[in-house]
């Protein structure tokens, strides 16, 4: 059971509360990724308050549980945010991210002990791997639960990426739900002037995958890709969303290019971004 | 004692990028390659100027290695850009297979290494890069200390053959160094002489010598502090010569205290002349995020931890 099961509506408020606290957050220790962090918001929010099934009295080894696994760890805001208004942990947390002696790190680790967390990620490439050998784990343990992992789409120039491609199909790990947040952009500029990455649905179809197509800044496609993702599972075949985001979404400026990947809004972006992302019940942490 | 003054706080990656810029101009051969952090490692000036010699390789860094070492077939000079942990860790066995054992002329230039790339955190904070490079044969490492050095070490290893690991970092320090000093591989500077203890201090903890060098002096106790930019291969003669006349040293760097500068020092010590000598280095701990500030005193690698570790040292001596 997924502990909130939250209907459209609100999801949409949730969403929003979650894009305030990532500018708040990047804003206030005047670094971190908000670009991806804002694309992905409705992506975090379907998993914690509708798709997943999960506790949020966390346990590292997740039996019976569905596990997250965020390869792409720049864009740790949206994942503490999501994780903290899911019940993980008090929202007040948010207001240490990337500051001295916090459980919030840069990007997502472990060794702070920080509740919904498994694995640390930042360095690129690494996520799917360690994702798959959950999935595995989760056969032999007979737990017919679903791992879900998420990348970015400049991620996926890591070879790495394809290592682990080629090997879950191999092995048929058919109760994994990738995701790739193709939203075209990268550091140094679009995905198409650094390096092409070409058809990435029919790429990871020739490897051997089941990929669906999602517009993920609408709850209306995405749930429902989501819904088709769990039944193609259990088929012999890994299971891929590639999902559509437009990096800064919600926030004007920081939309259509790269631009905001990883720079922190000042004081008078803030108010402008948090104008534009209207709650009906405003809780900031 | 001499004085150090600088005008100016500066980047030492901006120094890699000035340096590289020039090479740009003064040398056909050099090529650039970058996984994307153009803009961090400030490769910026030499892609719009020498576009046809710099080479984006995407989030792929392995394949840049390999790359790399591939154009130094027929006698290109690759520098390749990344962050110092994507340098090193991430393609260690690239590294050592087609650049070190197969003696390939390839720059591996390393920026935002140790705590001091500040906010990011452990995942991007490497402090064994250093000693990864160091164990690799035929490896030349360089962890120049401020930006006109960085620029004058990026310019000195397009004419050294063979590979070198070029490390250096984020944020701005104190650029105090000559613009014009003369960038000798493998040769220690001098910065002042003194009889009580030797403080022998890599990249950014150089300039914290020199600022513990004066508190010392205040306490009546006198420090030499000698500048180690090159790590490997390291300035025996000047490690030797110094620790004779004092008895014990201190070692400074920005990394773990295993296997880096000094561990370096340590080795030529005890095989050459044993002396007492204390580590200013973290202990054997990943980094977290935090402002470079607060993570060099929560991580013991400040001026006055330098202090502390020469008055154990001299306190050790026979
Ligand atoms: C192995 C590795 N190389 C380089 C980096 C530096 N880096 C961080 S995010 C990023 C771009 C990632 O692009 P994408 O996955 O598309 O994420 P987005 O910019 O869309 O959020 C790079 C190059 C890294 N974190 N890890
Ligand atoms: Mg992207």
């Amino acid at each position: 059971m997924n502990p909130h099961n939250k209907s459209i509506e609100e999801l949409k408020d949730i969403a929003s509360q979650v894009r305030r606290d990532i500018v708040r957050m990047v804003h206030a220790v005047n670094s971190g990724h908000p670009g991806g962090s804002l694309g992905c918001t409705d992506y975090f929010v379907s998993l914690y308050f509708k798709v997943m099934n999960y506790s949020t009295d966390f346990k590292m080894d997740g039996k019976g549980e569905d596990l997250f696994f965020l390869s792409n760890g720049h864009i740790s805001p949206v994942w503490y945010s999501t994780l903290a208004r899911a019940g993980f942990f008090d929202v007040k947390e948010l207001a240490t991210f990337r500051k001295i002696d916090s459980r919030l790190q840069g990007h997502p680790a472990t060794e702070e002990g920080l509740e919904g967390i498994r694995v640390a990620s930042g360095s690129l490439g690494q996520g799917l791997s360690v994702a798959l050998g959950a999935a595995q784990t989760k056969k032999l343990n007979n737990d017919n639960s679903l791992v879900y992992v998420l990348m970015g789409d400049g991620e996926v120039e890591e070879g790495q990426v394809w290592e682990a491609a080629m090997y879950a199909a191999h092995h048929k790990i058919d109760n994994v739900i990738a995701t790739i947040d193709r939203n075209g952009q990268q550091i140094d500029g679009s995905t198409n002037e650094v390096m092409s990455l070409g058809d990435l649905k029919a790429k990871f179809e020739a490897f051997g995958w089941h990929v669906l197509e999602a517009n993920g800044n609408s709850f209306e496609t995405l749930l429902p890709a989501f819904d088709e993702a769990k039944k193609s599972t259990g088929h012999g075949k890994p299971v891929m969303i590639m999902m559509d985001t437009e990096m800064g979404y919600g926030v004007d400026f920081m939309m259509g290019s790269h631009k905001w990947h990883g720079v922190a809004p000042n004081d008078e972006q803030l108010q402008i971004a948090l104008q534009q992302l209207a709650v009906q019940v405003a809780s900031d942490y | 004692m001499k004085e150090y003054t600088y005008s100016e706080k500066k980047d030492t990656r901006s120094g890699f990028g000035a340096g590289l810029h020039e090479l740009g101009k003064s040398n056909l051969e050099v090529v650039a390659l970058c996984a994307d952090l153009t803009g961090s490692l400030k490769m910026d000036a030499f892609k719009k100027d020498f576009p046809e010699r710099f080479f984006q390789v995407g989030i792929a860094e392995a394949n840049m290695m390999g790359l790399a070492a591939g154009m130094t077939i027929g006698g290109k000079i690759p520098f390749t850009g990344t962050f110092a942990n994507f340098s090193t860790g991430r393609v260690y066995d690239q590294i050592r297979q087609s650049i070190a054992y197969s003696g390939k002329n390839v720059k591996i230039c390393a920026s935002h290494a140790g705590l001091t790339l500040g906010e990011d955190g452990a995942t991007h904070q490497i402090l064994e890069d250093i000693g990864m490079m160091r164990m690799l044969p035929h490896m030349t490492v360089i962890n120049p200390c401020d930006y006109n050095q960085t620029k004058a070490a990026t310019i000195a290893i397009a004419e050294y053959e063979g590979p070198v690991y070029l490390r250096f970092g984020r944020p701005s320090v104190p650029n105090f160094t000559p613009a014009d000093q003369k960038f000798e591989i493998g040769k220690a500077v001098m910065l002042n002489e003194g009889t009580d203890v030797t403080i022998i201090a890599t990249g950014h903890l150089v300039w914290k010598a020199i600022l513990a060098g004066k508190m010392l002096a205040d306490k009546g106790i006198s420090a030499e502090i000698i500048n180690i930019h090159t790590i490997k291969p390291l300035d025996n003669e000047a490690v030797l010569a110094s620790v004779r006349k004092t008895k014990c040293v201190v070692t400074a760097e920005e990394h773990n205290r295993f296997g880096g500068l000094g561990d370096s020092v340590a080795q030529v010590l005890g095989t050459n002349f044993p002396a007492p000598q204390e580590y200013v280095a973290t202990n054997d701990t990943f980094g977290e995020s935090g402002t470079p500030e607060e993570l060099m005193v929560k991580y013991g690698l400040t001026e006055n931890d330098i202090v502390a570790a020469a008055e154990r040292a001299i306190s050790r001596k026979q």
